[in-house]
């Protein structure tokens, strides 16, 4: 349904060329949902701009491909991407104060975007936006849709962004951090409505999150990003059993557990993010690596495939002998 | 004494309505909460039970509708809270609407310097402002680029460097670390503690991750629209909670192991959240308790205790 090739973006600033993403792939099918994890500055949220049309200057796409359902994403001119986004491709930002206008109503805004992208006529529309606002679990929605987002708490705006992003049944669900604002219990219900979307009409979802809890419970298969590449790929089980890239191994080890010892200080990654002005020529996790060897200083790892879903770029996996360079 | 005592604290905010109609959502109904020098109170609970309001009233942000806050033997409201801004200060939950996006990283942390006349020289300020930066795993490059360069992540470690830079004694961090990536959230609750061992800091935690806040807090309170339901010792909160909520809050946690997850049994909440502005008669979670009986609905249960040092409050409560 989406496959995204060998994509290449950079924000052209006046201190340099900030390469965001360098040469990432991906393909998503429909019904699948994908988990993109990975650190912070690492480039997902620009993915998911690029694939929504909504990239900002001084940031452009330098080479690559993006096709959804046979449309070519990155010739599609703006006039025509209005209509598929919210529409089709539906996305749900990591940033909801800025995503909601402050000078409408929550219910205005609401309204506004099922009008645009459904037939429902203006009366229909107004029910349908209550019935998203109770499903996702906003109590008195009719009260709630006359306020403005500066009177909701956190929970309750990225709750109208995902009411929102929903209402429209998109094909593809871009959820970008859907759930940091939201407790558990709440965070649950979400992902509960998600995966209804997933079973009844059969959309595919990317959801991009630090959390690694959710990524276990709901993707079925996950992209592992660090500095604008993606560094390891599988289905949930390979990324946390059989977990083969470091920077993945970190970030599992870095996690604080409920079970835990918490007298001894957490196991952050060493050292600092690439500078993405200043690319190394090799891989770009060499210098915060616990097992860098010469080759990896200079030269970037290819993609190694493990198993037919399973790939990682490090180049321990030369000495393994199993895996084999994919082309 | 303890450094901060709050006394039925309440903060009402006004919803639509006329003048015959007003409504108000009881974002906070009556709190009662203390914090010892050097300890940090973790605080959860469902979005939009009050969490930050409890806050940001703490700060005076929100003038209180009723209550008492003593901070330190002084009582803090809107003449003797100028005088306490240098010690109390706050990290959003938002590092985007928190940033002012025409200013650079140095200066945005700088500002409170600035408004504090904290720093006799120029030079002195410049290093400060840096100091606050490296803390944050942010360096000497990041000091003249704008806010929007910067992924959200990066955002709030600019947000925490800049309530850092007055060197507060008492920090309220409102979900400091939920934008952030696992590793860097771990090196901030790093860096947040050992700063609190460095300096004697005093923490309000508020977040949604519970075993963040279990690492980080001594203590944690557990809210149910706008009442604390539960506080104890944070071991003693996944070893033994006691209040329903708190179970299910607990059951709900995703964890990060595929197996787990599959055979996980979550107690699903049944039933619409209630509504601040006009919540359930007597214990407010009855609605949709396992365990609810005709006296929940009629009296409201206070809080006791029910093991040293663990206060409850549910009727059922052993
Ligand atoms: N307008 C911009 N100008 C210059 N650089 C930018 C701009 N927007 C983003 N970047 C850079 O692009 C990189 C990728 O950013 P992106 O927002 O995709 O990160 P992310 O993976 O979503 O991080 P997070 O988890 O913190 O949200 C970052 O290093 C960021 O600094
Ligand atoms: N400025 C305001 N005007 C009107 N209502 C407000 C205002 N600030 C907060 N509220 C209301 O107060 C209640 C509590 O909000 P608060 O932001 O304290 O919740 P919270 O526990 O921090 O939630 P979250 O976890 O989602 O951040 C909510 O119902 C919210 O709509
Ligand atoms: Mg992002
Ligand atoms: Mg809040």
């Amino acid at each position: 349904m989406l496959s995204i090739n060998d994509l290449h973006f950079s924000f052209f600033t006046p201190a340099g060329e900030v390469r965001a993403l360098n040469g990432v792939s991906l393909d998503v099918a429909s019904g699948e949902v994908v988990g993109i994890v990975g650190e912070s500055g690492s480039g997902k949220s620009v993915t998911a701009s690029v694939i929504t049309g909504l990239t900002q200057a001084p940031g452009r796409v330098k080479s690559g491909e993006v096709m959804f359902n046979e449309i070519d994403i990155l010739s599609t001119g703006e006039k025509a991407m209005q209509k598929i986004r919210g529409g089709e491709i539906s996305m749900i930002f990591q940033d909801p104060m800025t995503s909601l206008n402050p000078v409408f109503t929550i219910g205005n805004q609401l309204i506004e975007a099922i009008l645009l992208h459904t037939d429902k006529n203006h009366k229909e529309a107004r029910a349908h936006a209550i019935h998203m606002m109770s499903q996702v679990g906003i109590p008195n929605p009719e009260i709630r849709m006359k306020q403005y987002s500066h009177e909701l708490s956190g929970g309750m705006r990225q709750r109208v962004m995902i009411a929102m992003a929903l209402s429209c049944e998109p094909k593809l669900l871009i959820a970008d951090e859907p759930t940091t604002a939201l407790d558990v219990t709440v965070q649950a219900q979400i992902l509960d409505l998600m995966k209804t979307l997933r079973s009844e009409t059969d959309a595919a979802v990317i959801l991009i999150t630090h959390d690694l809890g959710i990524v276990a419970d709901i993707c079925d298969t996950v992209v592992v990003m660090y500095a604008g590449t993606v560094v390891e790929r599988g289905t949930v089980d390979e990324i946390y059993d059989n977990t083969a890239h470091p920077y993945t191994r970190g970030l599992l080890d870095c996690l604080p557990r409920l079970d835990g010892d918490t007298d001894s200080p957490l196991e952050p990654i060493e050292g600092l993010p690439v500078d993405l002005l200043n690319m190394p020529p090799g891989c770009p996790f060499a210098s915060r690596c616990k097992h860098t060897m010469n080759i990896c200083l200079t030269t970037p790892s290819p993609e190694f495939e493990l198993s037919e879903s399973h790939t990682s770029r490090c180049w321990l996996h030369t000495a393994s002998r199993k895996a084999e360079v994919r082309a | 004494m303890s450094l901060l005592t709050v006394s039925n604290l309440k903060k009402y905010f006004p919803v639509q309505g006329n003048m015959w109609n007003r409504k108000q959502v009881k974002a906070v109904d009556g709190i009662d909460l203390t914090i010892e020098r050097g300890e940090t109170l973790g605080l959860v609970g469902e979005s939009g039970c009050g969490k930050s309001t409890v806050g940001r009233v703490i700060l005076h942000l929100h003038e209180p509708t009723d209550g008492e806050i003593v901070y330190d033997g002084i009582n803090v409201t809107s003449s003797s809270i100028k005088n306490l801004r240098n010690r109390m200060q706050i990290v959003f939950q938002d590092p985007y609407s928190s940033l002012n996006p025409r200013m650079t990283v140095g200066d945005v942390v700088g500002e409170p310097l600035d408004i504090q006349n904290t720093c006799q020289t120029r030079a002195e300020r410049d290093e400060r402002v840096l100091e606050q930066l490296l803390l944050v795993g942010l360096n000497t490059d990041h000091l003249t680029r704008y806010p929007h360069e910067f992924s959200g992540g990066q955002r709030q470690r600019i947000s925490i460097a800049r309530a850092l830079a007055v060197k507060p004694e008492f920090i309220v961090c409102d979900e400091p670390v939920s934008a952030l990536d696992v590793s860097i959230q771990a090196q901030v609750i790093n860096t947040l503690i050992e700063l609190q061992d460095r300096l004697s800091l005093t923490y309000l935690f508020i977040a949604h991750n519970l075993a963040v806040v279990r690492h980080i807090s001594d203590r944690i309170g557990v809210m149910y629209l706008g009442k604390l339901v539960e506080v104890c010792e944070a071991k003693d909160l996944y070893l033994h909670p006691c209040h329903p909520y708190t179970q299910a809050l607990l059951s709900a946690i995703p964890l990060p192991d595929p197996k787990a997850a599959k055979g996980s049994n979550r107690i699903l909440l049944q039933g619409d959240v209630p509504s601040p502005i006009d919540p359930p008669s007597g214990c407010r979670f009855r609605t949709r308790c396992q365990k609810m009986k005709p006296v929940c609905a009629e009296e409201e249960p206070v809080l006791k205790e029910v093991a040293p040092g663990h206060i409850c409050a549910c009727h059922f409560c052993e």
